[in-house]
């Protein structure tokens, strides 16, 4: 089965038009990440205070943004697209266009660049009002905190596809999701960054998809480049759920 | 020539065994019907056909490009709530390679194209889900209990639907267990029980095989054991008052002239239907 353009061109445009006649989606994905950048950035005490630590940056220029930016991809990978996925599967509507010459692959494809778009549009957004407001430098090295970023989206999403793949319904995949959600958060460094860990944790957390992500992301952020080993864990682990979810989704 | 050809198929779940040994052949341009009660194994077979399900055995074969000039209607299949009908219909033309015009389909089934998916009657969704199916301008049209659920007046709606669809030469293999719905639609029907076929016939020639009964049912004051007699009366009941007299086609003419005139009050007469014939088939 072909791929072929009006089929992406419609299923892009459908797909948006639903994702955005959600409320919730928009507030959850874009609203929320960036509102609590603003309004953390503006209210914890130190986080506009030079650090030495940070090379004289302030955390409101690293740790509050790529945490912000994790929030943002992590609520997409583990919530939206499983979720999605898993209703469409539930509803029939997959093995409906099971039916039809669309590909599966354009389906799928589809979601993923959806919600890689519009944690993008997130980041974008969030880094404008972040140097309008409280004079956030942009990324010292675009593409590398570009490259990070999609790494570690792709990564969180192979992850959120494995739940759709392994969840039977929509209600247990969304409670899935949010039991992968918040320890993943943690161990990003969303509650407690990394470098206050004690060491065991920390070792632990930057084992972890998206551990590995946020402190790729913030080391990105602080000094313009990451370690070549989360740059490595996160394409494992990428890799490895990509291959354990193609292995168990089911269309119906 | 036969568009779809299907010889000896098996299909089991595990250890269940849904479809034993179903053989049947639809003609292009004809309604074929699959009848059975739930359970009987159309949905694995209609399945099958349509490519969703590897069958375990036989052969299955459609003379047409499965995905591209197939149409198919699945039973339970919904749509994103928040979808419009003009959107699904715009989304699964875009699949196809020589889709049908949308806004033609949208008048023939009566839809409003900004009504979303959550405020369709069930009616309206089956509709929409007949014009998705044919939004692909197919060559064979897969309908699966298309109108379980609906009421009378959507259920007619749905018919007259399915015979304009016949019109344009698509051919239809219709799922049901509607006895009336096959009766009106279908140019031949397969009645399939326990995952075998049990006949393939036209309506009017399955009926004829029960033998054409006529049922009269009526209330007298005088005696009917005589009726028993006659050549044309097959069986006599009587039951709270009510005689129930069954025979051939001359059975009403029959009685009337061996009862007298002002002896007979609410006279009923049925003649056996698809429901009769169906019944008599598997043996109920």
């Amino acid at each position: 089965m072909a791929v072929t353009a009006p089929q992406v061109r419609r299923l892009t445009s459908v797909e948006t038009k639903l994702y955005l006649r959600e409320p919730a989606v928009v507030f959850f994905a874009v609203g929320l990440p960036i509102a609590l950048m603003l309004i953390l950035g503006g209210t914890i005490p130190g986080f506009r205070d030079p650090d030495p630590a940070l090379g004289g940056l302030r955390p409101i220029d690293t740790h509050l943004p790529g945490m912000m930016i994790i929030l943002s991809v992590l609520t997409c990978a583990f919530s939206l697209l499983p979720t999605v996925l898993v209703t469409y599967r539930e509803r029939g509507i997959l093995k409906r266009m099971s039916t039809t010459p669309v590909s599966p692959v354009t389906v799928l494809g589809v979601q993923l660049v959806l919600n890689v778009a519009m944690s993008l549009f997130t980041t974008v957004l969030m880094l404008v009002l972040a140097n309008l407001v409280y004079d956030v430098p942009f990324p010292q090295a675009p593409l590398a905190f570009t490259g990070i970023l999609l790494l570690g989206m792709v990564s969180s999403l192979a992850i959120g596809l494995l739940l759709a793949a392994l969840a039977p319904t929509s209600r247990i995949v969304q409670g899935l999701g949010m039991a992968v959600f918040f320890p993943s958060l943690f161990f990003a460094g969303v509650w407690v960054p990394h470098d206050l860990m004690p060491d065991v944790l920390r070792t632990i957390a930057e084992f972890t998809p998206s551990g590995a992500f946020g402190a790729a992301l913030v080391d990105v952020l602080a000094t313009g480049s990451a370690q070549w080993p989360h740059v490595a864990l996160m394409a494992g682990w990428g890799v490895v759920a990509t291959v354990a979810a193609v292995r168990f989704f089911r269309w119906s | 020539m036969a568009i779809i050809t299907v010889q000896n198929l098996r299909k089991q779940y595990g250890d269940k065994i849904a479809v034993r040994d179903v053989s049947f052949s639809v003609e292009e341009g004809e309604i074929y019907g699959i009848v059975g009660r739930n359970g009987a194994g159309k949905t694995t077979t209609v399945e099958c056909v349509a490519g969703l399900r590897k069958p375990d055995g036989g052969t299955i074969r459609v003379e047409a490009d499965l995905k591209q000039q197939v149409g198919v209607q699945l039973q339970e299949s919904a749509m994103p709530d928040k979808l419009r009908v003009g959107e699904a219909l715009d989304l699964y033309a875009s699949f196809y390679a020589n889709p049908a015009s949308v806004t033609e389909l949208l008048d023939e089934v009566g839809l409003d194209p900004k009504a979303g998916f959550a405020k369709l009657s069930g009616g309206q969704r089956q509709r929409l889900s007949i014009a998705l199916a044919l939004v692909g301008n197919p060559r064979i049209a897969i309908l699966d209990e298309l109108t379980t659920g609906l009421d009378p007046q959507a259920r007619r709606e749905t018919w007259d639907l399915i015979s304009r669809i016949r019109e344009r030469g698509v051919t239809v293999l219709l799922v049901s267990h509607f006895m009336e719905e096959v009766e009106r639609l279908c140019d031949r029907v397969a009645v399939i029980a326990g995952g075998t076929v049990l006949a393939v016939d036209t309506p009017a020639g399955l009926i004829a095989r029960t033998g054409g009964v006529q049922r009269v049912t009526f209330r007298t004051t005088v005696p009917v054991e005589s009726l028993n007699s006659l050549p044309e009366v097959h069986s006599v009941t009587v039951e709270a008052g009510h005689v129930t007299v069954t025979g051939d086609q001359n059975v009403l003419r029959a009685i009337v002239m061996a009862l007298p005139d002002s002896a007979i009050s609410y006279l009923k007469t049925e003649t056996s239907t698809m429901d009769d014939a169906f019944l008599a088939l598997t043996g109920e």
